[in-house]
C-alpha cells in the first residue's frame, strides 16, 4: 500500500515537474492530459482527442495516416492512390507490416506506392483531370485490381478538387468500386479522424452498394473487424475462431479484400479488436443490419480465453464446447511459455505509449508474464478508450495523453521502467538511455502477437528486449 | 500445433506451416480473387514487352517513385547544425513521417517539431501556430537555433514564414536575436534534395546576413542530402585533416545521427556551430559534394563572391582524385603521401577483383548525384551501366551523366530514364535484365519480381543495418562500395552449391 502511495506521490511530482518546463499557456493545456489513475474512478481523469500543442513534438500522425495507413491501405485487392504530392505515400510505403497473401503488383497492391505525384500545375489548375486519367491508367497497369480508393492529402481539400464527382463518374465508366476519401492530414487532431472518415466511406461506397445475392450464410458466420494483420496478427486470430467452429467471412482490413467487406453485412456477429479505429462501422452495421458486435482481446492467454468464451456465448453449445477444447489444446503450450519466461520477466515494470487500443489491450499479456504496467498513454484515444482503460490499469498508474517527446523522456528517466513499449520515433531515444524497448505498432518487425501462437512470440520478444546482455555494457567500466 | 515453448516460430516460419497455409487457402473462398492460373498469366503479362510499352505510356500514374518530398531534406539539413531544432510549419502528420523515415534509415532518434496546423489554420492561416509553436519549442527543447520549413498545407494556403517569424518574435515567443533560419519547401516542387538545398541556402542566408565577406584560407564542405552522412562526413574530415586544411563542414549530422548508447539521450550532438557557419562566408571556396542537389545554394554562395567547386558524390578513384586535387588547388596544401598510399590500395583492390566486374551490367536508381557517382565508379571497374532510373532528375544531371557515359567504352549501352519510377524499372529489368541492380531497400521488390540481385546503396536503406556508418566517399569509401558489390557477386556464384564451379579460391 505504501509503495502505491509512494508511486502516486512521485508521479504527481513528476507531472508537476514536466508542466513547470512549459510556457504558462501550454502548461495549463497539458495539465489536462496528465494524471495519476485513482482506483475506482470511471475514467483515467485526462482529456483526450484534443488538438496537439504546436511545437511540443507530439508523436501523433494525421488523418491520412489513419485512413490510408491503417484502415484502407491493407485492403489488398484495391489500389490505394495517395492523391497529392509524393511524400505521404513515400513515407507510408510498406512500413506498417500489414501482411497480405498474393502477388504484389498483380493481385495484391498493399506494398505499392501509387501516387498522383502532384506538381505545382496540379495545385494551380486542380487535379481532377489528372485523377481521371490516373484511374484509367490503373485499369491497364493493374488489370486484376478490384477497386480503387482515393486517399486525399492536404492540398486536395484546400484547392477545391471534387474527388467525389470523379469517383462517381469513373466508377460508373469502369464498372469498379472507386472510393473517395477526404482524409486530408489537416483534418481533425490525429490519425483518429482518418479512421472515422475511412469507416464512413466504407459505409457509403462499399456496404451500401454491396450485392450479396447468392451468398450462402451459415449460423456461424463471423468477421474480424479492426485487425490489421501486423506481422500476421489476423491469421493467428482467425485460426482460433476457425478451430472454435466459426466461419470467418471477412477480415477488416488486414489481408482483406473488397469482396470480404461487401459480404460483412451477412455476418451473424462482428468481432471487433481495435475498437478505436473501427467501432464506427460496427455500430453502423448494428443499426442498419442488426448485426451485434463484440469487443475481444487476443493478447495473452488470460484475455484470449476470456474473449473466446465471450464470443462463444453468442453461439450454440457446440461452439461453446469447441471453445473449451481450443483453450485446453493450447494450455500446455501456454504453460510452457509461462514457465520459461515468467521467471525472467516477473516484476518487471513497463511503460506504454501507443495508438488507441494497445496501451490497455496488452496489459493482460504482460501480467500473464508477471510484469506490471506502470505508465500508459495513447496517441489518439477518446474518452471511451480511457474509460475502458480503467478495466486494465492499476491504482497509481501514470496516465499521459498525446504525450510530448519532452514529457515521455522525463517520465521514463525518473521512473526507470524495465521496458518501454512505443513507436519507432521513441525506440532509439530510450535505447540510448539504456532502457529496453519494443516497438508496439509494428511489433518491432516481429509478430504476430495476437492469439496463442502470437503470445509465444510476444513473451520471447519481451525477454529478448529486457534480458539482452547489451544493457550491461552501456556504462564504460572505468566510469562505473 | 506448430508453436512450442522449446522452438518459438515467428512470422518468418510460422505462416509456412501447414495449419496456416490451409487457413489461407480456406480464406480464398471469401476473397473472390482471380484463380492461380489467371494470376500467373497476368504476372507473366506484366513482365512482357507488350506491358512495358503500355507501362511507359503512363502520364498521370506514378508507381513506386524513387523520391520523397522537400521538407524531409530540410529536416536532414537542419539536423546538421549545432543545437538546431528542425521545425516544420504545417500539418503534424508530415513530421511524424519525416522522423520515422530518418529513424528507419539511421536506426537513430530524429528530433523535429511541427506546429500542428489543423482546419482552423487552413482557414485563418497558421500565424498563431507559429507564435505558440516557437515559444513552446524554445522553452522545452532549448535549441540554439530553430530551422523552419513548410509542409504543402502551409504552402497551399500561402503562409509567409519571414513575416510569421518576425511577428512571433514581436509577440515574445523568442528573443529578438534568436536565429530562426527558414525555407519554403513545397512538396509539390522538386523532391527531398530540393528541400535540402532550400534549407541550406536558408541557413546560410540567415548566418551570413549583414556580413561583409573577407576571404580567408579555410574552405567549406557540404555533403548534400546524404544517407551516408555519418560515414562520409567523418571520412571527408579525416582526409582534410590529413591534408592540414582548415575547413568547416556546412551541415554535419554525422554525430547527431550516430550518438552512443551510454545511458544519456543526446537530442543534439555535434553539428556545424553558429560561429563556424557564420564565418563560412569568408571561406576561400565551398565544396559541394552533391552538386546537382545543391544548385540554388551554389548560386547563393557564388553571389557572395565565393568560389564553388561542385562534385557529384565522389565514389571511386577518379572522383576522389578530383576532389583532393581541387582541395589542393584551392588551399595550396599538398596531397600527403598517406592519402596517396590509400589511393594505391584502392587501385590494388580493384586490380585484384576486376575480373569479376569487367563487363558485368548494372542497373541503377536513386538521386542524381548518387547515381552519377556510382556510374562513374562502375566505369572505372570496367562494369557496364544499363538502365538508369532517376525519378527526381534534372536537365543538368542528364547532360552531365550523358557525357560521362558517352566518354567511356563501358557506358555505351546505358540509357537514362529521367523522371521514371521503379515500376518502369520493373519492366526494364523483366524484359532486358541486367546482371545486378543498385539502389535503396525498395529495390528488393524489383529483385523479387525480376531475379536481378540488388546491391543496397542509396537512400533509404531500411532493411539492412549500419551501412550508413561506413563511408562511400574517398578511397576508403570506394573500397567499401567495391566490397559491397563483390560480396553480392560472389554470393551469387555460390548459390549453386551443386555446380562444378563451387570454387574455394576466387
Amino acid at each position: 500500500m505504501s509503495a502505491v502511495l509512494d508511486d502516486k506521490t512521485r508521479n504527481q511530482a513528476l507531472i508537476q515537474e514536466v508542466l513547470d518546463a512549459y510556457p504558462e499557456k501550454a502548461a495549463k493545456k497539458r495539465a489536462k492530459h496528465l494524471n495519476v489513475y485513482e482506483e475506482g474512478k470511471p475514467d483515467c481523469g485526462v482529456k483526450s482527442n484534443i488538438k496537439s500543442l504546436p511545437g511540443v513534438m507530439t508523436i501523433r500522425g494525421c488523418a491520412y495516416a489513419g485512413s490510408k495507413g491503417v484502415v484502407w491501405g491493407p485492403i489488398k485487392d484495391m489500389v490505394h492512390i495517395s492523391h497529392g504530392p509524393v511524400g505521404c505515400g513515400q513515407y507510408s510505403w510498406g512500413t506498417r507490416r500489414n501482411y497480405a497473401s498474393g502477388t504484389v503488383g498483380v493481385d495484391n497492391f498493399t506494398v505499392l506506392q501509387v501516387t498522383s505525384d502532384f506538381q505545382e500545375k496540379d495545385i494551380v489548375f486542380g487535379g481532377d483531370k489528372k485523377l481521371e486519367k490516373l484511374i484509367d491508367e490503373i485499369g491497364t497497369i493493374f488489370p486484376l485490381a478490384r477497386g480503387i480508393s482515393i486517399q486525399s492529402e492536404c492540398p486536395i481539400g484546400l484547392i477545391g478538387d471534387d474527388i467525389e464527382a470523379v469517383a462517381k463518374k469513373k466508377g460508373k465508366e469502369v464498372g469498379k468500386t472507386i472510393v473517395p476519401v477526404r482524409c486530408e492530414g489537416f483534418r481533425g487532431v490525429s490519425q483518429s479522424l482518418g479512421h472515422h472518415i475511412a469507416n464512413d466511406m466504407v459505409r457509403d461506397w462499399v456496404l451500401d452498394k454491396a450485392d450479396n445475392k447468392g451468398f450462402e450464410s451459415t449460423p456461424y458466420d463471423v468477421t474480424i473487424i479492426g485487425d490489421y494483420n501486423i506481422g500476421g496478427d489476423a491469421w493467428s486470430s482467425r485460426i482460433l475462431l476457425e478451430e472454435m467452429g466459426l466461419r470467418v467471412i471477412a477480415q477488416w482490413s488486414g489481408d482483406g479484400t473488397l469482396a470480404e467487406m461487401e459480404k460483412t453485412p451477412k455476418a451473424k456477429l462482428n468481432l471487433l479488436h481495435c475498437y478505436r479505429s473501427m467501432n464506427y462501422i460496427s455500430r453502423h452495421m448494428e443499426e442498419k443490419y442488426g448485426i451485434p458486435w463484440v469487443e475481444y482481446n487476443f493478447f495473452g492467454p488470460s484475455k484470449i480465453a476470456a474473449s473466446l468464451r465471450e464470443i462463444a456465448s453468442h453461439f450454440d453449445d457446440k461452439i461453446k464446447e469447441n471453445t473449451e477444447k481450443v483453450i485446453a489444446k493450447y494450455q500446455a503450450m501456454v504453460d510452457g511459455i509461462i514457465a520459461k519466461y515468467k521467471p525472467r520477466l516477473d516484476g518487471k515494470k513497463v511503460m506504454l505509449y501507443v495508438g488507441g487500443l494497445r496501451p490497455r489491450h496488452v496489459v493482460g499479456a504482460y501480467e500473464d508474464l508477471g510484469m506490471e504496467v506502470v505508465g500508459a498513454g495513447y496517441e489518439f484515444a477518446h474518452g471511451d478508450d480511457y474509460q475502458r482503460t480503467t478495466h486494465y490499469v492499476k491504482d497509481g498508474t501514470l496516465i499521459y495523453d498525446d504525450v510530448t517527446g519532452f514529457e515521455f523522456e522525463k517520465f521514463a528517466e525518473k521512473i526507470r521502467p524495465d521496458l518501454v513499449g512505443s513507436g519507432v520515433k521513441e525506440k532509439y531515444i530510450f535505447q540510448k538511455m539504456g532502457i529496453p524497448f519494443r516497438q508496439m505498432h509494428s511489433w518491432d518487425y516481429s509478430g504476430p502477437y495476437h492469439g496463442y501462437d502470437g503470445f509465444a512470440i510476444f513473451a520471447r520478444d519481451m525477454d529478448m528486449a529486457i534480458n539482452s546482455p547489451v544493457w550491461n555494457m552501456t556504462k564504460a567500466p572505468w566510469k562505473k | 500445433m506448430p508453436q512450442s515453448a522449446e522452438k518459438i516460430l515467428d512470422h518468418n516460419e510460422l505462416f509456412k506451416q501447414p495449419e496456416y497455409q490451409e487457413l489461407m487457402a480456406r480464406k480464398k473462398q471469401f476473397e473472390d480473387g482471380a484463380d492461380a492460373a489467371k494470376v500467373q498469366e497476368v504476372e507473366a503479362y506484366t513482365k512482357s514487352w507488350e506491358y512495358r510499352e503500355i507501362n511507359f505510356k503512363r502520364e498521370a500514374l506514378t508507381v513506386n517513385p524513387a523520391k520523397a518530398c522537400q521538407p524531409l531534406g530540410a529536416v536532414l539539413c537542419a539536423s546538421g547544425f549545432e543545437g538546431t531544432l528542425p521545425y516544420v510549419h504545417g500539418s503534424q502528420g508530415c513530421v511524424a513521417y519525416f522522423r520515422s523515415h530518418l529513424n528507419r534509415h539511421f536506426k537513430e532518434p530524429s528530433s523535429c517539431v511541427s506546429d500542428s496546423m489543423t482546419e482552423d489554420a487552413a482557414v485563418f492561416g497558421g500565424l498563431n501556430n507559429m507564435i505558440d509553436g516557437l515559444a513552446n519549442a524554445y522553452a522545452l527543447y532549448k535549441p540554439k537555433m530553430i530551422a523552419v520549413s513548410t509542409t504543402c498545407m502551409a504552402e497551399v494556403i500561402g503562409d509567409d514564414l519571414d513575416a510569421f517569424i518576425k511577428t512571433a518574435k514581436q509577440k515574445g515567443s523568442l528573443p529578438e536575436d534568436f536565429r530562426v533560419p527558414f525555407a519554403h519547401t513545397p512538396s509539390f516542387v522538386g523532391s527531398h534534395i530540393t528541400g535540402y538545398d532550400n534549407m541550406l541556402k536558408g541557413v546560410l542566408t540567415n548566418l551570413w546576413a549583414g556580413q561583409e565577406r573577407k576571404e580567408g584560407a579555410a574552405i567549406n564542405v557540404n555533403g548534400g542530402f546524404d544517407g551516408y552522412c555519418v560515414g562520409n562526413n567523418r571520412e571527408v574530415k579525416r582526409m582534410l585533416g590529413l591534408m592540414g586544411v582548415d575547413f568547416t563542414v556546412l551541415s554535419d549530422p554525422s554525430d547527431v545521427f550516430d550518438t552512443p548508447a551510454d545511458g544519456e539521450f543526446r537530442m543534439y550532438d555535434g553539428g556545424t556551430s553558429i560561429e563556424a557557419g557564420s564565418a563560412a562566408i569568408n571561406a576561400k571556396a565551398t565544396f559541394l559534394l552533391q552538386g546537382f542537389s545543391t544548385a540554388s545554394t551554389a548560386k547563393f554562395i557564388k553571389e557572395k563572391g565565393q568560389e564553388v567547386v561542385a562534385f557529384h558524390n565522389p565514389v571511386g578513384v577518379t572522383a576522389t582524385d578530383a576532389f583532393l586535387m581541387e582541395v589542393s588547388r584551392v588551399t595550396g596544401k599538398a596531397i600527403p603521401a598517406e592519402l596517396e598510399k590509400e589511393r594505391g590500395r584502392l587501385v590494388d583492390a580493384i586490380a585484384d577483383s576486376q575480373a569479376y566486374l569487367h563487363g558485368k551490367t548494372f542497373s541503377l536508381f536513386g538521386d542524381p548525384d548518387m547515381v552519377y557517382g556510382l556510374v562513374s565508379f562502375l566505369l572505372e571497374l570496367g562494369a557496364e551501366p544499363k538502365h538508369i532510373v532517376v525519378t527526381n532528375s534534372t536537365k543538368d544531371f542528364e547532360a552531365k551523366l550523358g557525357a560521362l557515359l558517352e566518354a567511356s567504352p563501358f557506358g555505351q549501352e546505358a540509357k537514362i530514364y529521367a523522371g521514371k519510377d521503379l515500376w518502369h524499372m520493373r519492366s526494364l529489368l523483366a524484359t532486358e535484365p541486367s546482371d545486378y541492380l543498385i539502389g535503396s531497400s525498395y529495390g528488393k521488390f524489383l529483385e523479387r519480381d525480376t531475379g536481378v540481385p540488388l546491391i543496397r546503396i542509396g537512400f533509404p536503406i531500411f532493411d539492412r543495418h549500419h551501412h550508413h556508418r561506413f563511408p562511400i566517399w574517398g578511397y576508403q569509401g570506394g573500397l567499401n562500395v567495391l566490397v559491397k558489390i563483390l560480396d553480392k557477386i560472389f554470393d551469387g556464384l555460390d548459390k549453386d552449391p551443386k555446380g562444378t564451379s563451387f570454387d574455394v579460391v576466387r
